[in-house]
């Protein structure tokens, strides 16, 4: 067993800087490289390009990333994880074995874990007794059943070690948690018992802490003055020991910074009950764990504690919830604000006179630069201009599109000191609902398979 | 005594949390996370938020981190891809909370 690994995050979300990786293999050393790819939102959207193009349906960033990374992160021996897999893993994996052979890495082991894509199975759930009700609300899965794009489990560690155990130096997953992309590895090499519930929650603070990249070195940052180097951000590395004990860091010479604050940023990011913070394979609590600065850009973490997993797995659905359209245009001052308000309440009373309304709950008027994100708390200011932006949401798409025919016509038919309209008519785009709920675990088995290079 | 804008001694972090979001909130010291605890009940936060958060607010303490934790509940517009908001995942909640005055 090694006495320290070292585990980067090089990819926050899908559409995160490919610098990222790119960077982490060519500055430093490392033994692993962690990608998070999906939000809940993506999985509908690469289910609706799988249905189009069986090949599709996948993170294709990841493959234009690899194609930058590949020899050289082979060489160094660095493995990859990442759940760029989407809803079509296969997929995925055939179009990095095909980088791969092109770029002559022969030896090269790619693995694919597959069974967190549940759509296919959603109706054997529901006639066993599995009711899938909506977590958040409480309502029975039927209300939208026939509306459902995606469905996917969210799978833990073990899937992962199990991926790295077969021999694979590119994991590639579906839905895999983002904090399992850095425990997996940690579980694999420290062979940690699946019941040693405080190490697995260390593992998952660690993957919790460097799951949005930059985010902890200096991105998104209170004192962001305090911050140096941002074009040359460093990615975090957890430097993990088999006693459950890490370090937060990033390579030398990399801007940004890791300090305490950074660290104490991300911790509490996107944080529900911090003592119950519930995972596929334990409940961490995010209460014990010490937090301190030890050295120029590490930070020590210890003494996490977890209790046992509970005897279910999230699974994340997706539906179409309606159609929605937002545009803007941009109203100059004097009376910038009276102004635009104006603006929307004519678009609205053109379309009324059109026969077109809109329930007041699925309308939004927003006069940017006036106090929109501060709302209520930012004081009354008349800037010297604003951008309005005013949208819609309905169930009927003709009727969304409607609305987006009548923003550009003020223009010329409206207050003066109107433009910035370069953006167009905006068209009707699909809401994806989401349906968080729960399926009994024993239904669940991550299968994993792994290819090597000729 | 002196009134002190929040943000010239705590830091914070906020994102999404379903249709609602969440907002870490922490400080430096012993004193000033008391002081915290005391001035920031899910009432005050709830008050300061008026305009934005249209459910209820629930707060969670983390002394190890000096930090509380506030989940303002329906305050995304609906939240994820429904949400017609600017800031449909609550990324600049953090330092509205920061704007709050409190005695210190």
């Amino acid at each position: 067993m090694r006495d320290k690994i070292l585990i980067a995050n090089g990819q926050g979300f899908w559409g995160d800087s490919i610098l990222g990786p790119v960077r982490l293999v060519r500055e430093g050393p490392l033994d692993y490289l962690a990608l998070d790819y999906l939000a809940e939102v993506t999985m509908s959207i690469m289910q609706k390009l799988r249905s189009r193009d069986p090949r599709a349906g996948y993170a294709t960033d990841f493959v234009r990333m690899l194609d930058r990374i590949l020899p050289e992160a082979h060489q160094k021996g660095i493995r990859v994880i990442a759940n760029a897999g989407g809803v079509n893993p296969r997929a995925c994996m055939e179009a990095v074995l095909e980088l791969a052979r092109k770029k002559g890495c022969s030896g090269l082991r790619v693995g694919v874990i597959e069974g967190d894509d549940v759509l296919d199975r959603l109706d054997e759930f529901l006639a066993d007794g599995e009711e899938l009700r909506n977590l958040d609300t409480g309502e029975p899965l039927a209300a939208i059943r026939e509306r459902i794009s995606s469905a996917n489990v969210y799978i833990g560690a073990p899937a992962v070690a199990a991926c790295l155990a077969a021999g694979a130096d590119i994991v590639i997953g579906g839905r895999i948690t983002d904090p399992a992309l850095v425990a997996g590895p940690m579980l694999h090499e420290f062979g940690w018992a699946l019941d040693d519930w405080d190490k697995l929650a260390a593992a998952t603070v660690a993957g919790h802490i460097v799951e949005c990249g930059a985010q902890c070195t200096g991105g998104n940052y209170t004192r962001w003055q305090d911050v140096e180097g941002w074009a040359n951000i460093g990615y975090p590395i957890i430097e993990a020991r088999p006693d459950g004990a890490f370090w937060v860091t990033k390579h030398d010479g990399t801007g940004g910074l890791v300090t305490r604050d950074s660290v104490v940023h991300q911790l509490l990011y996107e944080m529900g009950d911090p003592t119950r913070y519930l995972g596929p394979d334990c409940v961490a609590d995010f209460t014990s764990a010490q937090v301190e600065q030890d050295g120029r850009d590490r930070v020590r973490v210890a003494g996490v504690r977890g209790g046992p997993a509970t005897g279910t797995f999230k699974v994340s659905i997706s539906y179409l919830d309606g159609y929605k359209a937002v545009g803007q245009l941009t109203v100059s001052g004097p009376d910038a604000v009276a102004k635009a308000r104006l603006c929307a309440a004519i678009v609205f009373d053109r379309l009324a006179l059109d026969g077109v309304t809109f329930r007041d709950d699925q309308k939004t008027v927003e006069l940017v630069g006036s106090g929109v994100c501060h709302a209520g708390i930012a004081p009354a200011i008349d800037p010297p201009e604003v951008v309005l932006r005013i949208g819609v949401r309905d169930p009927d798409r003709a009727k969304v599109d409607r609305f987006g025919m009548e923003i550009v016509p003020l223009v010329t038919s409206g207050p003066p000191g109107v433009t910035g309209f370069a953006g167009g008519r905006p068209k009707a785009t699909e809401v994806v609902g989401y349906w968080p709920a729960l399926v009994s675990k024993h239904r669940i088995a991550p299968t994993v398979h792994v290819e090597t290079v000729r | 005594m002196a009134r002190v804008r929040l943000g010239e001694f705590a830091q914070a972090r906020s994102g999404d949390k379903g249709d609602g979001s969440n907002v870490g909130v922490f400080v430096s010291n012993a004193t000033d996370y008391e002081l915290l605890r005391r001035e920031l009940t899910a009432e005050r936060v709830r008050q300061h938020f008026h305009a934005i958060c249209l459910g209820g607010v629930e707060r969670y303490e983390l002394p190890n981190l000096l930090a509380l934790n506030f989940i303002l509940h329906d305050s995304l517009g609906g939240g994820g891809s429904a949400s017609l908001k600017t800031d449909a995942q609550g990324k600049t909640h953090g330092l509205a909370l920061l704007q709050m005055e409190i005695e210190r």
